[in-house]
């Protein structure tokens, strides 16, 4: 057994680890691009954020070296006091968290800031995969259903307080999860439409929401679409091949805080249709990846949790795009491994390394004969 | 610890296989926007970016029949300062306050200004310009202008006109030709970030100006200073408002000279040409004044011209056959039309007389008896025929119409005042053509001043046409008007006029201005030379003279210094027979 352990554990997906370090300099090379402007208007320095962002980085691919190397289940035993934690660090930010741009979403480390609603989504993933796991009963069951969803309210909540967007997230994770361990698949069609109108009476509750989607319509009309505007400006003036590298004009104030949600667009205007599909290509592989990899694994944990991994990833990349080409109405989600983060970074790279701890622990059919 | 079922692995598919679904409909909206929309983003985003400067052109010269600049161009600088670009402010302050010869404090104030572009100075001279420009100091700019220059400074104001501060023109010549004399911008374009500052690496694209033709027109610079002088003399003579002459060339409609004096300078059009303290004024007053000042009273305003229009109440009759050289008259002073007794200037009668005679006298019953004789059905159709009742179509803006009783209002009583030139208005320049298609063989010109079209580089010229309308009398009529019109300055009342050596035919005018209570008159004189084929022909009208306002007394004598010094300046030869040898000498 210890000689096979070993066997897999060499045995990590090598094309994740490519598709995962591909994205990663990108990123990196789009953030410096896209973020140059800004970091020498307000700081005077040119590599302002790039530098933040290439520490945070190589944090980020340590953890997911030590990651992988380690077994995933001993995080899913860790999982419950992982949530209790992430629940005590959302208290905290709504208490002590630092407000950048009017929300609060950092907690003050020292000379590093930690947002913790990037620790909740690792958290959540970890945490429902525990609970899957160890449910005695069968988890086909609405009400099992129903009570897991319910455990994800707290948290929900405290995000949700202050980061819509993230508690959107979580809340997809949670369903994605939840289907994938529930055979039947009618049940959640009914889900689905309950959840349409659980959105639409949210809408409605209140005002500034729907002129959100009144924005979404017509952003040319209002000046809180700005933001959208100049992100199709920057996306349509992209053409097909784009400006170059380096070469966006929108990033210069016009598109603001470009490095962070709206960086996609930058990356439209400089490489173009060509580009901007081949890093949609690029997400679509590390999914397929995560996809395959959670299908190998030896057991229903390491299915969540790849399952997780990929949810998450997807919802992030499915929504920032769709918000950035005004396809669904505006709403704050970066884009993993591009978009500017520190923490989210450390985590994406995280989960990556989850994966490939996964990925180093299936069955290699080979093993599999032998039995 | 549980296994992944079967069904784990095939709802994570149908997970994959949604979201993939979702990437390829992003993927499908990126095509969308980036293939299909492009062009408009791309164009949106091109406005958004681009700071736009607008390059003048040079506009084209005004240059007179004998190719002198009337109207040219200066270059002038702007200096601005780009905050963003400067490097050593102290210098700039000190170098810019130096050369402009500018407080510091005013340019430390806009140098220390947080702005893309400051203007510091416009309409610097060059040679300052270029000084500043020598400096080579980071973040100074200077640019290069042009001003509309006029070198005669007053000199035929109300012809030329002038421009306005984005080189356009505003009245005269300069708004008639504006499409030829305007040229078409360049522009500057260059791109600039969310602030405004410009983007070096990209640099500016330009779009060169193609600078404007120049016109040449039939208006002569010494002419137009000649009669101006004479003008003026006249006018200080007689203590007049205002006087104004126009020369033309009655066989072609060419305007050699329009003077209308006061004069104002074209260099700097909005100061009065009068002492009026403008102080106590309204912003509209002093724009009423200005307008007042730019007027072109040759051919903007109206005026009842008197006995000058004579002339077209004798070609009406001469063409129509109601009367002839030989027609015998009697002018008891008066004549009684209806009920109405209406005066001859000599109230104490001109007697027995022929037509000729009555002509030379300006009898008022004589040509009275003409309008009745012609009736007014006849008279209306010449006074149509003769071009009166539209405009001359001269190459100035503003022309302004004939006033004139309507046909069904008209009866013996309008018909006789206006056979002597009363209770209507003409123009000057309505007058002057009328007066020159009539004696001119019957050929109703377009009077004008633009003749030629020129490249600024003279690879072409383009003559401009008019239109000329032929046959409004007959060649024996016109003959016949000439002959009497040249006996009014050899025997009658235009005399003054008379220049020995040429022959010159002419019409006196005295005209009384309305309210008639207010005595203030019109003295006019309308002369031309050579009498038998007239090459050159005057109007010259005195408006409120003081003292004797005769105009065979004040107005003829003023065409006569002209056409003394016009003529031989013009090559036309003496041809009347020369009693005197000696030329006189020239006046004024």
């Amino acid at each position: 057994m210890s000689v096979d352990e070993k066997k897999q554990i060499s045995k990590i997906d090598m094309t994740l680890l490519v598709l995962v370090l591909l994205l990663v300099v990108f990123g990196l090379v789009m953030l410096f691009s896209t973020s140059e402007y800004n970091g020498r208007v307000r700081f005077h320095d040119s590599a302002y954020y790039f530098k933040k962002q290439l520490f945070a980085t190589a944090l980020g691919l340590m953890a997911m070296y030590l990651v992988s190397r380690m077994d995933y289940r001993f995080f899913t035993r860790l999982a419950p006091a992982a949530y209790l934690l992430a629940m005590g660090l959302s208290t905290a930010v709504l208490l002590f968290g630092q407000e950048i741009n009017g929300s609060k979403r950092w907690l003050n480390l020292g000379p590093l800031s930690f947002q913790p609603s990037e620790f909740a989504k690792v958290a959540v993933i970890l945490f429902l995969a525990w609970q899957i796991d160890k449910s005695r009963k069968d988890t086909s069951g609405f009400w099992f259903m129903c009570r897991t969803m319910l455990t994800l309210l707290p948290i929900v909540g405290l995000v949700g307080s202050n980061n819509l967007s993230t508690a959107i997230i979580i809340l997809g994770i949670g369903v994605i999860l939840i289907f994938v361990s529930n055979p039947k698949y009618m049940q959640f069609i009914g889900l689905g439409s309950a959840g349409i109108a659980f959105v639409a009476v949210f809408l409605a509750a209140e005002s500034y929401r729907l002129e959100r989607l009144a924005i979404w319509r017509n952003p040319e009309k209002y000046e809180k679409g700005f933001q959208t505007i100049q992100g199709l400006y920057a996306i349509g003036s992209g053409g097909l091949f784009g400006r170059g590298l380096g070469s966006s004009l929108q990033k210069l104030g016009f598109v603001p805080e470009a490095q962070n949600d709206m960086i996609f667009s930058i990356i439209c205007e400089e490489l173009g249709l060509v580009g901007a599909a081949v890093l949609i290509i690029i997400f679509g592989l590390l999914m397929w990846r995560l996809c395959v990899i959670s299908m190998h694994s030896r057991d229903l944990q390491g299915t969540l949790i790849c399952a997780g991994i990929m949810g998450h990833m997807a919802i992030q990349v499915i929504l920032n795009i769709a918000v950035v080409t005004n396809t669904i109405p505006n709403t704050g989600i970066t884009l993993p491994f591009v978009s500017y983060g520190g923490t989210s970074v450390v985590f994406l790279l995280g989960e990556m390394g989850l994966a490939l701890s996964v990925s180093s622990h299936t069955r290699a059919p080979s093993a599999y004969n032998k039995k | 610890m549980k296994k992944n079922k079967t069904f784990h692995k095939k709802k994570v598919w149908v997970v994959f296989l949604c979201c993939t679904l979702l990437l390829l409909g992003l993927i499908g909206r990126l095509v969308y926007l980036m293939g299909f929309r492009s062009d408009y983003y791309y164009e949106k985003a091109q406005d958004l970016h681009e700071r736009e400067r607008d390059i003048k052109a040079a506009r084209g010269q005004i240059l007179d029949a004998k190719g002198k600049v009337l109207a040219a161009n200066k270059t002038v600088c702007t200096i601005s300062v780009i905050h963003s670009q400067i490097k050593d402010p102290e210098k700039v302050i000190s170098i810019l306050s130096k050369e402009l010869s500018m407080d510091e404090a005013a340019i430390r104030k806009r140098v220390e200004k947080v702005s893309s572009i400051e203007r510091i100075k416009t309409n610097v001279e060059k040679t300052v310009g270029d000084t500043i420009r020598d400096y080579e100091l980071p973040g100074v700019k200077v640019d290069e202008d042009y001003k509309r220059y006029y070198p005669y400074s007053s000199l035929a104001s109300k012809v030329l006109g002038f421009t306005g501060g984005d080189n356009q023109g505003i009245i005269g010549l300069e708004v008639k030709y504006e499409e030829i004399l305007s040229g078409t911008p360049g522009k500057i374009l260059t791109t600039t970030d969310a602030r405004g500052v410009e983007i070096d690496e990209i640099g500016e694209s330009r779009i060169d100006p193609v600078a404007g033709d120049n016109l040449q027109i039939s208006l002569d610079a010494n002419i137009q200073e000649f009669v101006q002088q004479a003008a003026l003399k006249v006018m200080e003579e007689k203590q007049a408002d205002r006087v104004s002459i126009l020369l033309m060339n009655p066989q072609n409609g060419e305007i050699y000279a329009c003077v209308n004096v006061p004069e104002f300078d074209l260099n700097e059009p909005f100061t009065l040409n009068t002492d009026t303290d403008t102080s106590g004024l309204s912003q509209n007053e002093k724009q009423d004044l200005l307008n007042q000042m730019w007027r072109n009273p040759c051919l903007n305003d109206t005026y009842e011209p008197g006995s000058t229009f004579k002339i077209i109440t004798m070609s009406a009759g001469l063409e129509e056959g109601v009367v002839s050289l030989n027609d015998s008259f009697y002018c008891p002073g008066y004549k009684v039309v209806d009920d109405r007794r209406i005066h001859c200037a000599n109230r104490n009668g001109h007697g027995a007389e022929d037509f000729l005679k009555g002509a030379e006298n300006s009898c008022n019953p004589v040509f009275i008896e003409v309008g009745l004789r012609l009736g007014v059905d006849n008279y209306y159709k010449y006074f149509q025929q003769f071009g009166l009742l539209k405009k001359t179509g001269v190459d100035l803006p503003g022309e302004a119409g004939t006033i004139m009783h309507k046909k069904e209002n008209m009866g013996d009583v309008e018909l006789a005042t206006v056979a002597f030139g009363q209770s209507f208005q003409i123009t000057p320049i309505q007058l002057a053509t009328t007066v020159s298609s009539l004696i001119n063989g019957g050929n109703r010109v377009t009077p004008h001043f633009g003749v030629t079209v020129q490249s600024p580089d003279g690879t072409y010229v383009k003559k401009i046409e008019y239109p000329v309308e032929s046959g409004i009398v007959s060649e024996k009529t016109s003959e016949t008007v000439r002959y009497i019109l040249e006996h009014v300055v050899s025997e009658g009342s235009g005399k003054n006029a008379k220049i020995e050596g040429y022959t010159i035919g002419g019409k006196t005018a005295t005209s009384q201005t309305l309210p008639r209570s207010a005595n203030r008159y019109i003295s006019s004189f309308l002369g031309f030379a050579p009498a038998e084929n007239p090459q050159v022909l005057a109007l010259c009208i005195i408006h409120n003279p003081q003292g004797v306002y005769y105009g065979g007394t004040i107005a003829a004598p003023v065409v006569r210094s002209i056409f003394d010094n016009v003529l031989p300046y013009l090559g036309i030869e003496k041809t009347a027979p020369v009693e005197n040898v000696t030329p006189t000498p020239t006046e004024g």
